[in-house]
């Protein structure tokens, strides 16, 4: 009991002090850009009611969501195209590599152009900085599939179809999940980006109207929300990964001992 | 059954060729336990890969029995058994890519697992099993697969001696109790003695049937009576003997030929 007690002390301990300071130290602020905590907070029950939830931070949500998917799917097949054939690999390796060093938010006004400012540029601009963590990690997971592993599978007739869901995709999950956190961060990040250019609804657009018309209290609230929702959503991966890798960890755990 | 007939294998890379298997024939009949033993680096490895269709010869042939019907057992038990899969799974994943019926697959992964001694450990992942337990799970593979012929690449050569005589034990009951053909691949000479019916002796790389011997050892083996019997030291001293001679045949290519050959894997 005691010991469930510290766990939870030393996981709420560190918020909890950092939100008391917080409190404690802009209690007295007359600072315009950074108004007491205690505003912030009563601005933030005004502000994100039901109704603003579901007018922004929904279809922000939706377009983060499908986004994601969308760059996973991509990324995961791609890379497991070019990480299973020597040749495409050495083809494509270094254009990936450019790609990948591109900052996605200067591709922002690029992808406007011809994407218009809908749903549909949102959604590319977040496929366009997603992609690349899934696909490198894919094909790094789907090159170092064990040889022994992989002449046992073709010893025993599974190919094609079968070598790819019982032996590459299995094999190189750990790495492709590894990918799948990365971009999940850089997906949240344009998701915001792709809205402050230009958008009539969501999180980053409502957040710098807060901002151009002065609503200090409310912009400190969405950002509040942003990270919370950030927080929430790596929580989700987590425990996801927790049931979808547990034979890896397991397996990392059993050589670690021997 | 299995028939290798003129088997001939060179790697090349670049301009070097390396003829790792001159010119191999040998036939293991039905049912037949086969011992194959040679120094090390003479192409045991590409041997059985070429059998295994793992590997395109350069020339000659192989003839297995019914092509569907062949399994291996790698040395290497903790990077053969499927880590994200239980035991059971493991053993499962060939049947059903074999297309068996569901309640004859159950049926047969029940009776493998039971025959190497594994009840129980159906819903543990292999990396829960200690090493000798993990070649047993490879092993009940093998077997549930129902094969025509079953490869061993030197199964044993990575446990402990105690699991070791254990495991020799397995392969000759399940041998005996199920009477499947057996091409056992090794590099001790006491372990192919005590295990096959024939041994083959393979020469140094470029790699020919050296030698051939029949162990006629009686069929119940143990590992105190048998390791003591004079006719089993007899058949030993023979073996070592064509062994040491191949060695000393070596040219210098045997060594290039057998890094060759595991660089290949």
């Amino acid at each position: 009991m005691t010991g469930v007690l510290r766990r939870l002390l030393l996981i709420v301990g560190l918020p909890a002090a950092l939100i008391v300071t917080w409190y404690a130290a802009s209690a007295n602020s007359e600072n315009f850009y950074a108004p007491p905590l205690r505003q912030i907070l009563a601005a933030f029950a005004d502000t994100w009611t039901p109704e603003r939830l579901r007018a922004d931070v929904l279809p922000s949500l939706a377009r983060l969501g499908a986004g994601y998917l969308l760059a996973g799917l991509i990324g995961i097949a791609a890379g497991v195209a070019i990480g299973a054939s020597p040749r495409l690999r050495a083809a494509a390796e270094p254009v990936l590599e450019f790609f990948r060093a591109v900052p996605p938010p200067v591709l922002v006004p690029v992808i406007m152009l011809f994407a218009g400012i809908g749903n549909g540029m949102k959604v590319i601009v977040i496929v366009s900085g997603c992609v690349w963590p899934v696909l490198l990690n894919t094909v790094e997971g789907v090159r170092s599939t064990d040889s022994v592993l992989s002449d046992t599978t073709r010893a025993y007739g599974i190919t094609g179809v079968a070598r790819l869901r019982h032996l590459l995709l299995p094999a190189a999950s750990p790495r492709i999940v590894a990918g799948l956190r990365q971009a999940l961060s850089i997906a949240i990040i344009l998701m915001v980006i792709s809205e402050m250019f230009a958008a009539s609804n969501g999180l980053g657009f409502t957040i710098v109207q807060f901002q151009r018309s002065f609503a200090i209290p409310e912009m400190w609230s969405g950002i509040i929300l942003l990270g919370l929702l950030g927080f929430g959503l790596s929580e989700l991966f987590r425990l996801a990964e927790h049931f979808a890798l547990a034979w890896y960890h397991g397996l990392r755990d059993a050589q670690r001992r021997s | 059954m299995l028939e290798v007939k003129g088997l001939r294998k060179v790697y090349r890379s670049g301009r070097r060729e390396v003829e790792a298997l001159r010119d191999l024939t040998f036939t293991v009949a039905e049912g037949e336990l086969v011992c194959l033993v040679g120094p090390s680096g003479c192409g045991k490895t590409t041997l059985l890969r070429c059998i295994a269709g793992l590997l395109e010869p350069t020339s000659g042939e192989v003839t297995v029995g019914d092509k569907s019907g062949l399994a291996i057992v790698f040395q290497e038990y903790g990077r053969s058994l499927f880590p994200w899969l239980t035991v059971r799974d493991n053993v499962d994943l060939p049947l059903r890519q074999k297309k068996v019926a569901r309640a004859r697959r159950r049926e047969l992964v029940a009776e493998a697992l039971t025959a190497v001694g594994l009840d129980g450990t159906e819903s543990a992942y292999p990396w829960q099993l200690s090493g000798g337990m993990q070649q047993r799970v490879a092993i009940a593979r093998a077997v549930a697969y129902e094969p025509s012929i079953l490869l061993m690449d030197e199964p044993f050569a990575a446990v402990d001696a105690q699991t070791r005589a254990d495991l020799e034990d397995l392969v000759r009951s399940l041998w005996q109790r199920l009477g499947v053909t057996i091409l056992f691949v090794t590099h001790d000479i006491d372990e192919a003695v005590y295990l096959g019916q024939r041994v083959l002796m393979l020469s140094a790389s470029p790699t020919v049937v050296q030698d051939e011997l029949a162990v006629d050892l009686p069929a119940e083996r143990d590992q105190l009576h048998t390791r003591a019997d004079p006719r089993f030291a007899a058949l030993r001293t023979r073996v070592y003997a064509q062994i040491q001679a191949a060695k000393a045949r070596t040219g210098t290519a045997s060594g290039a030929a057998g890094e060759l050959s595991s660089a290949d894997r």
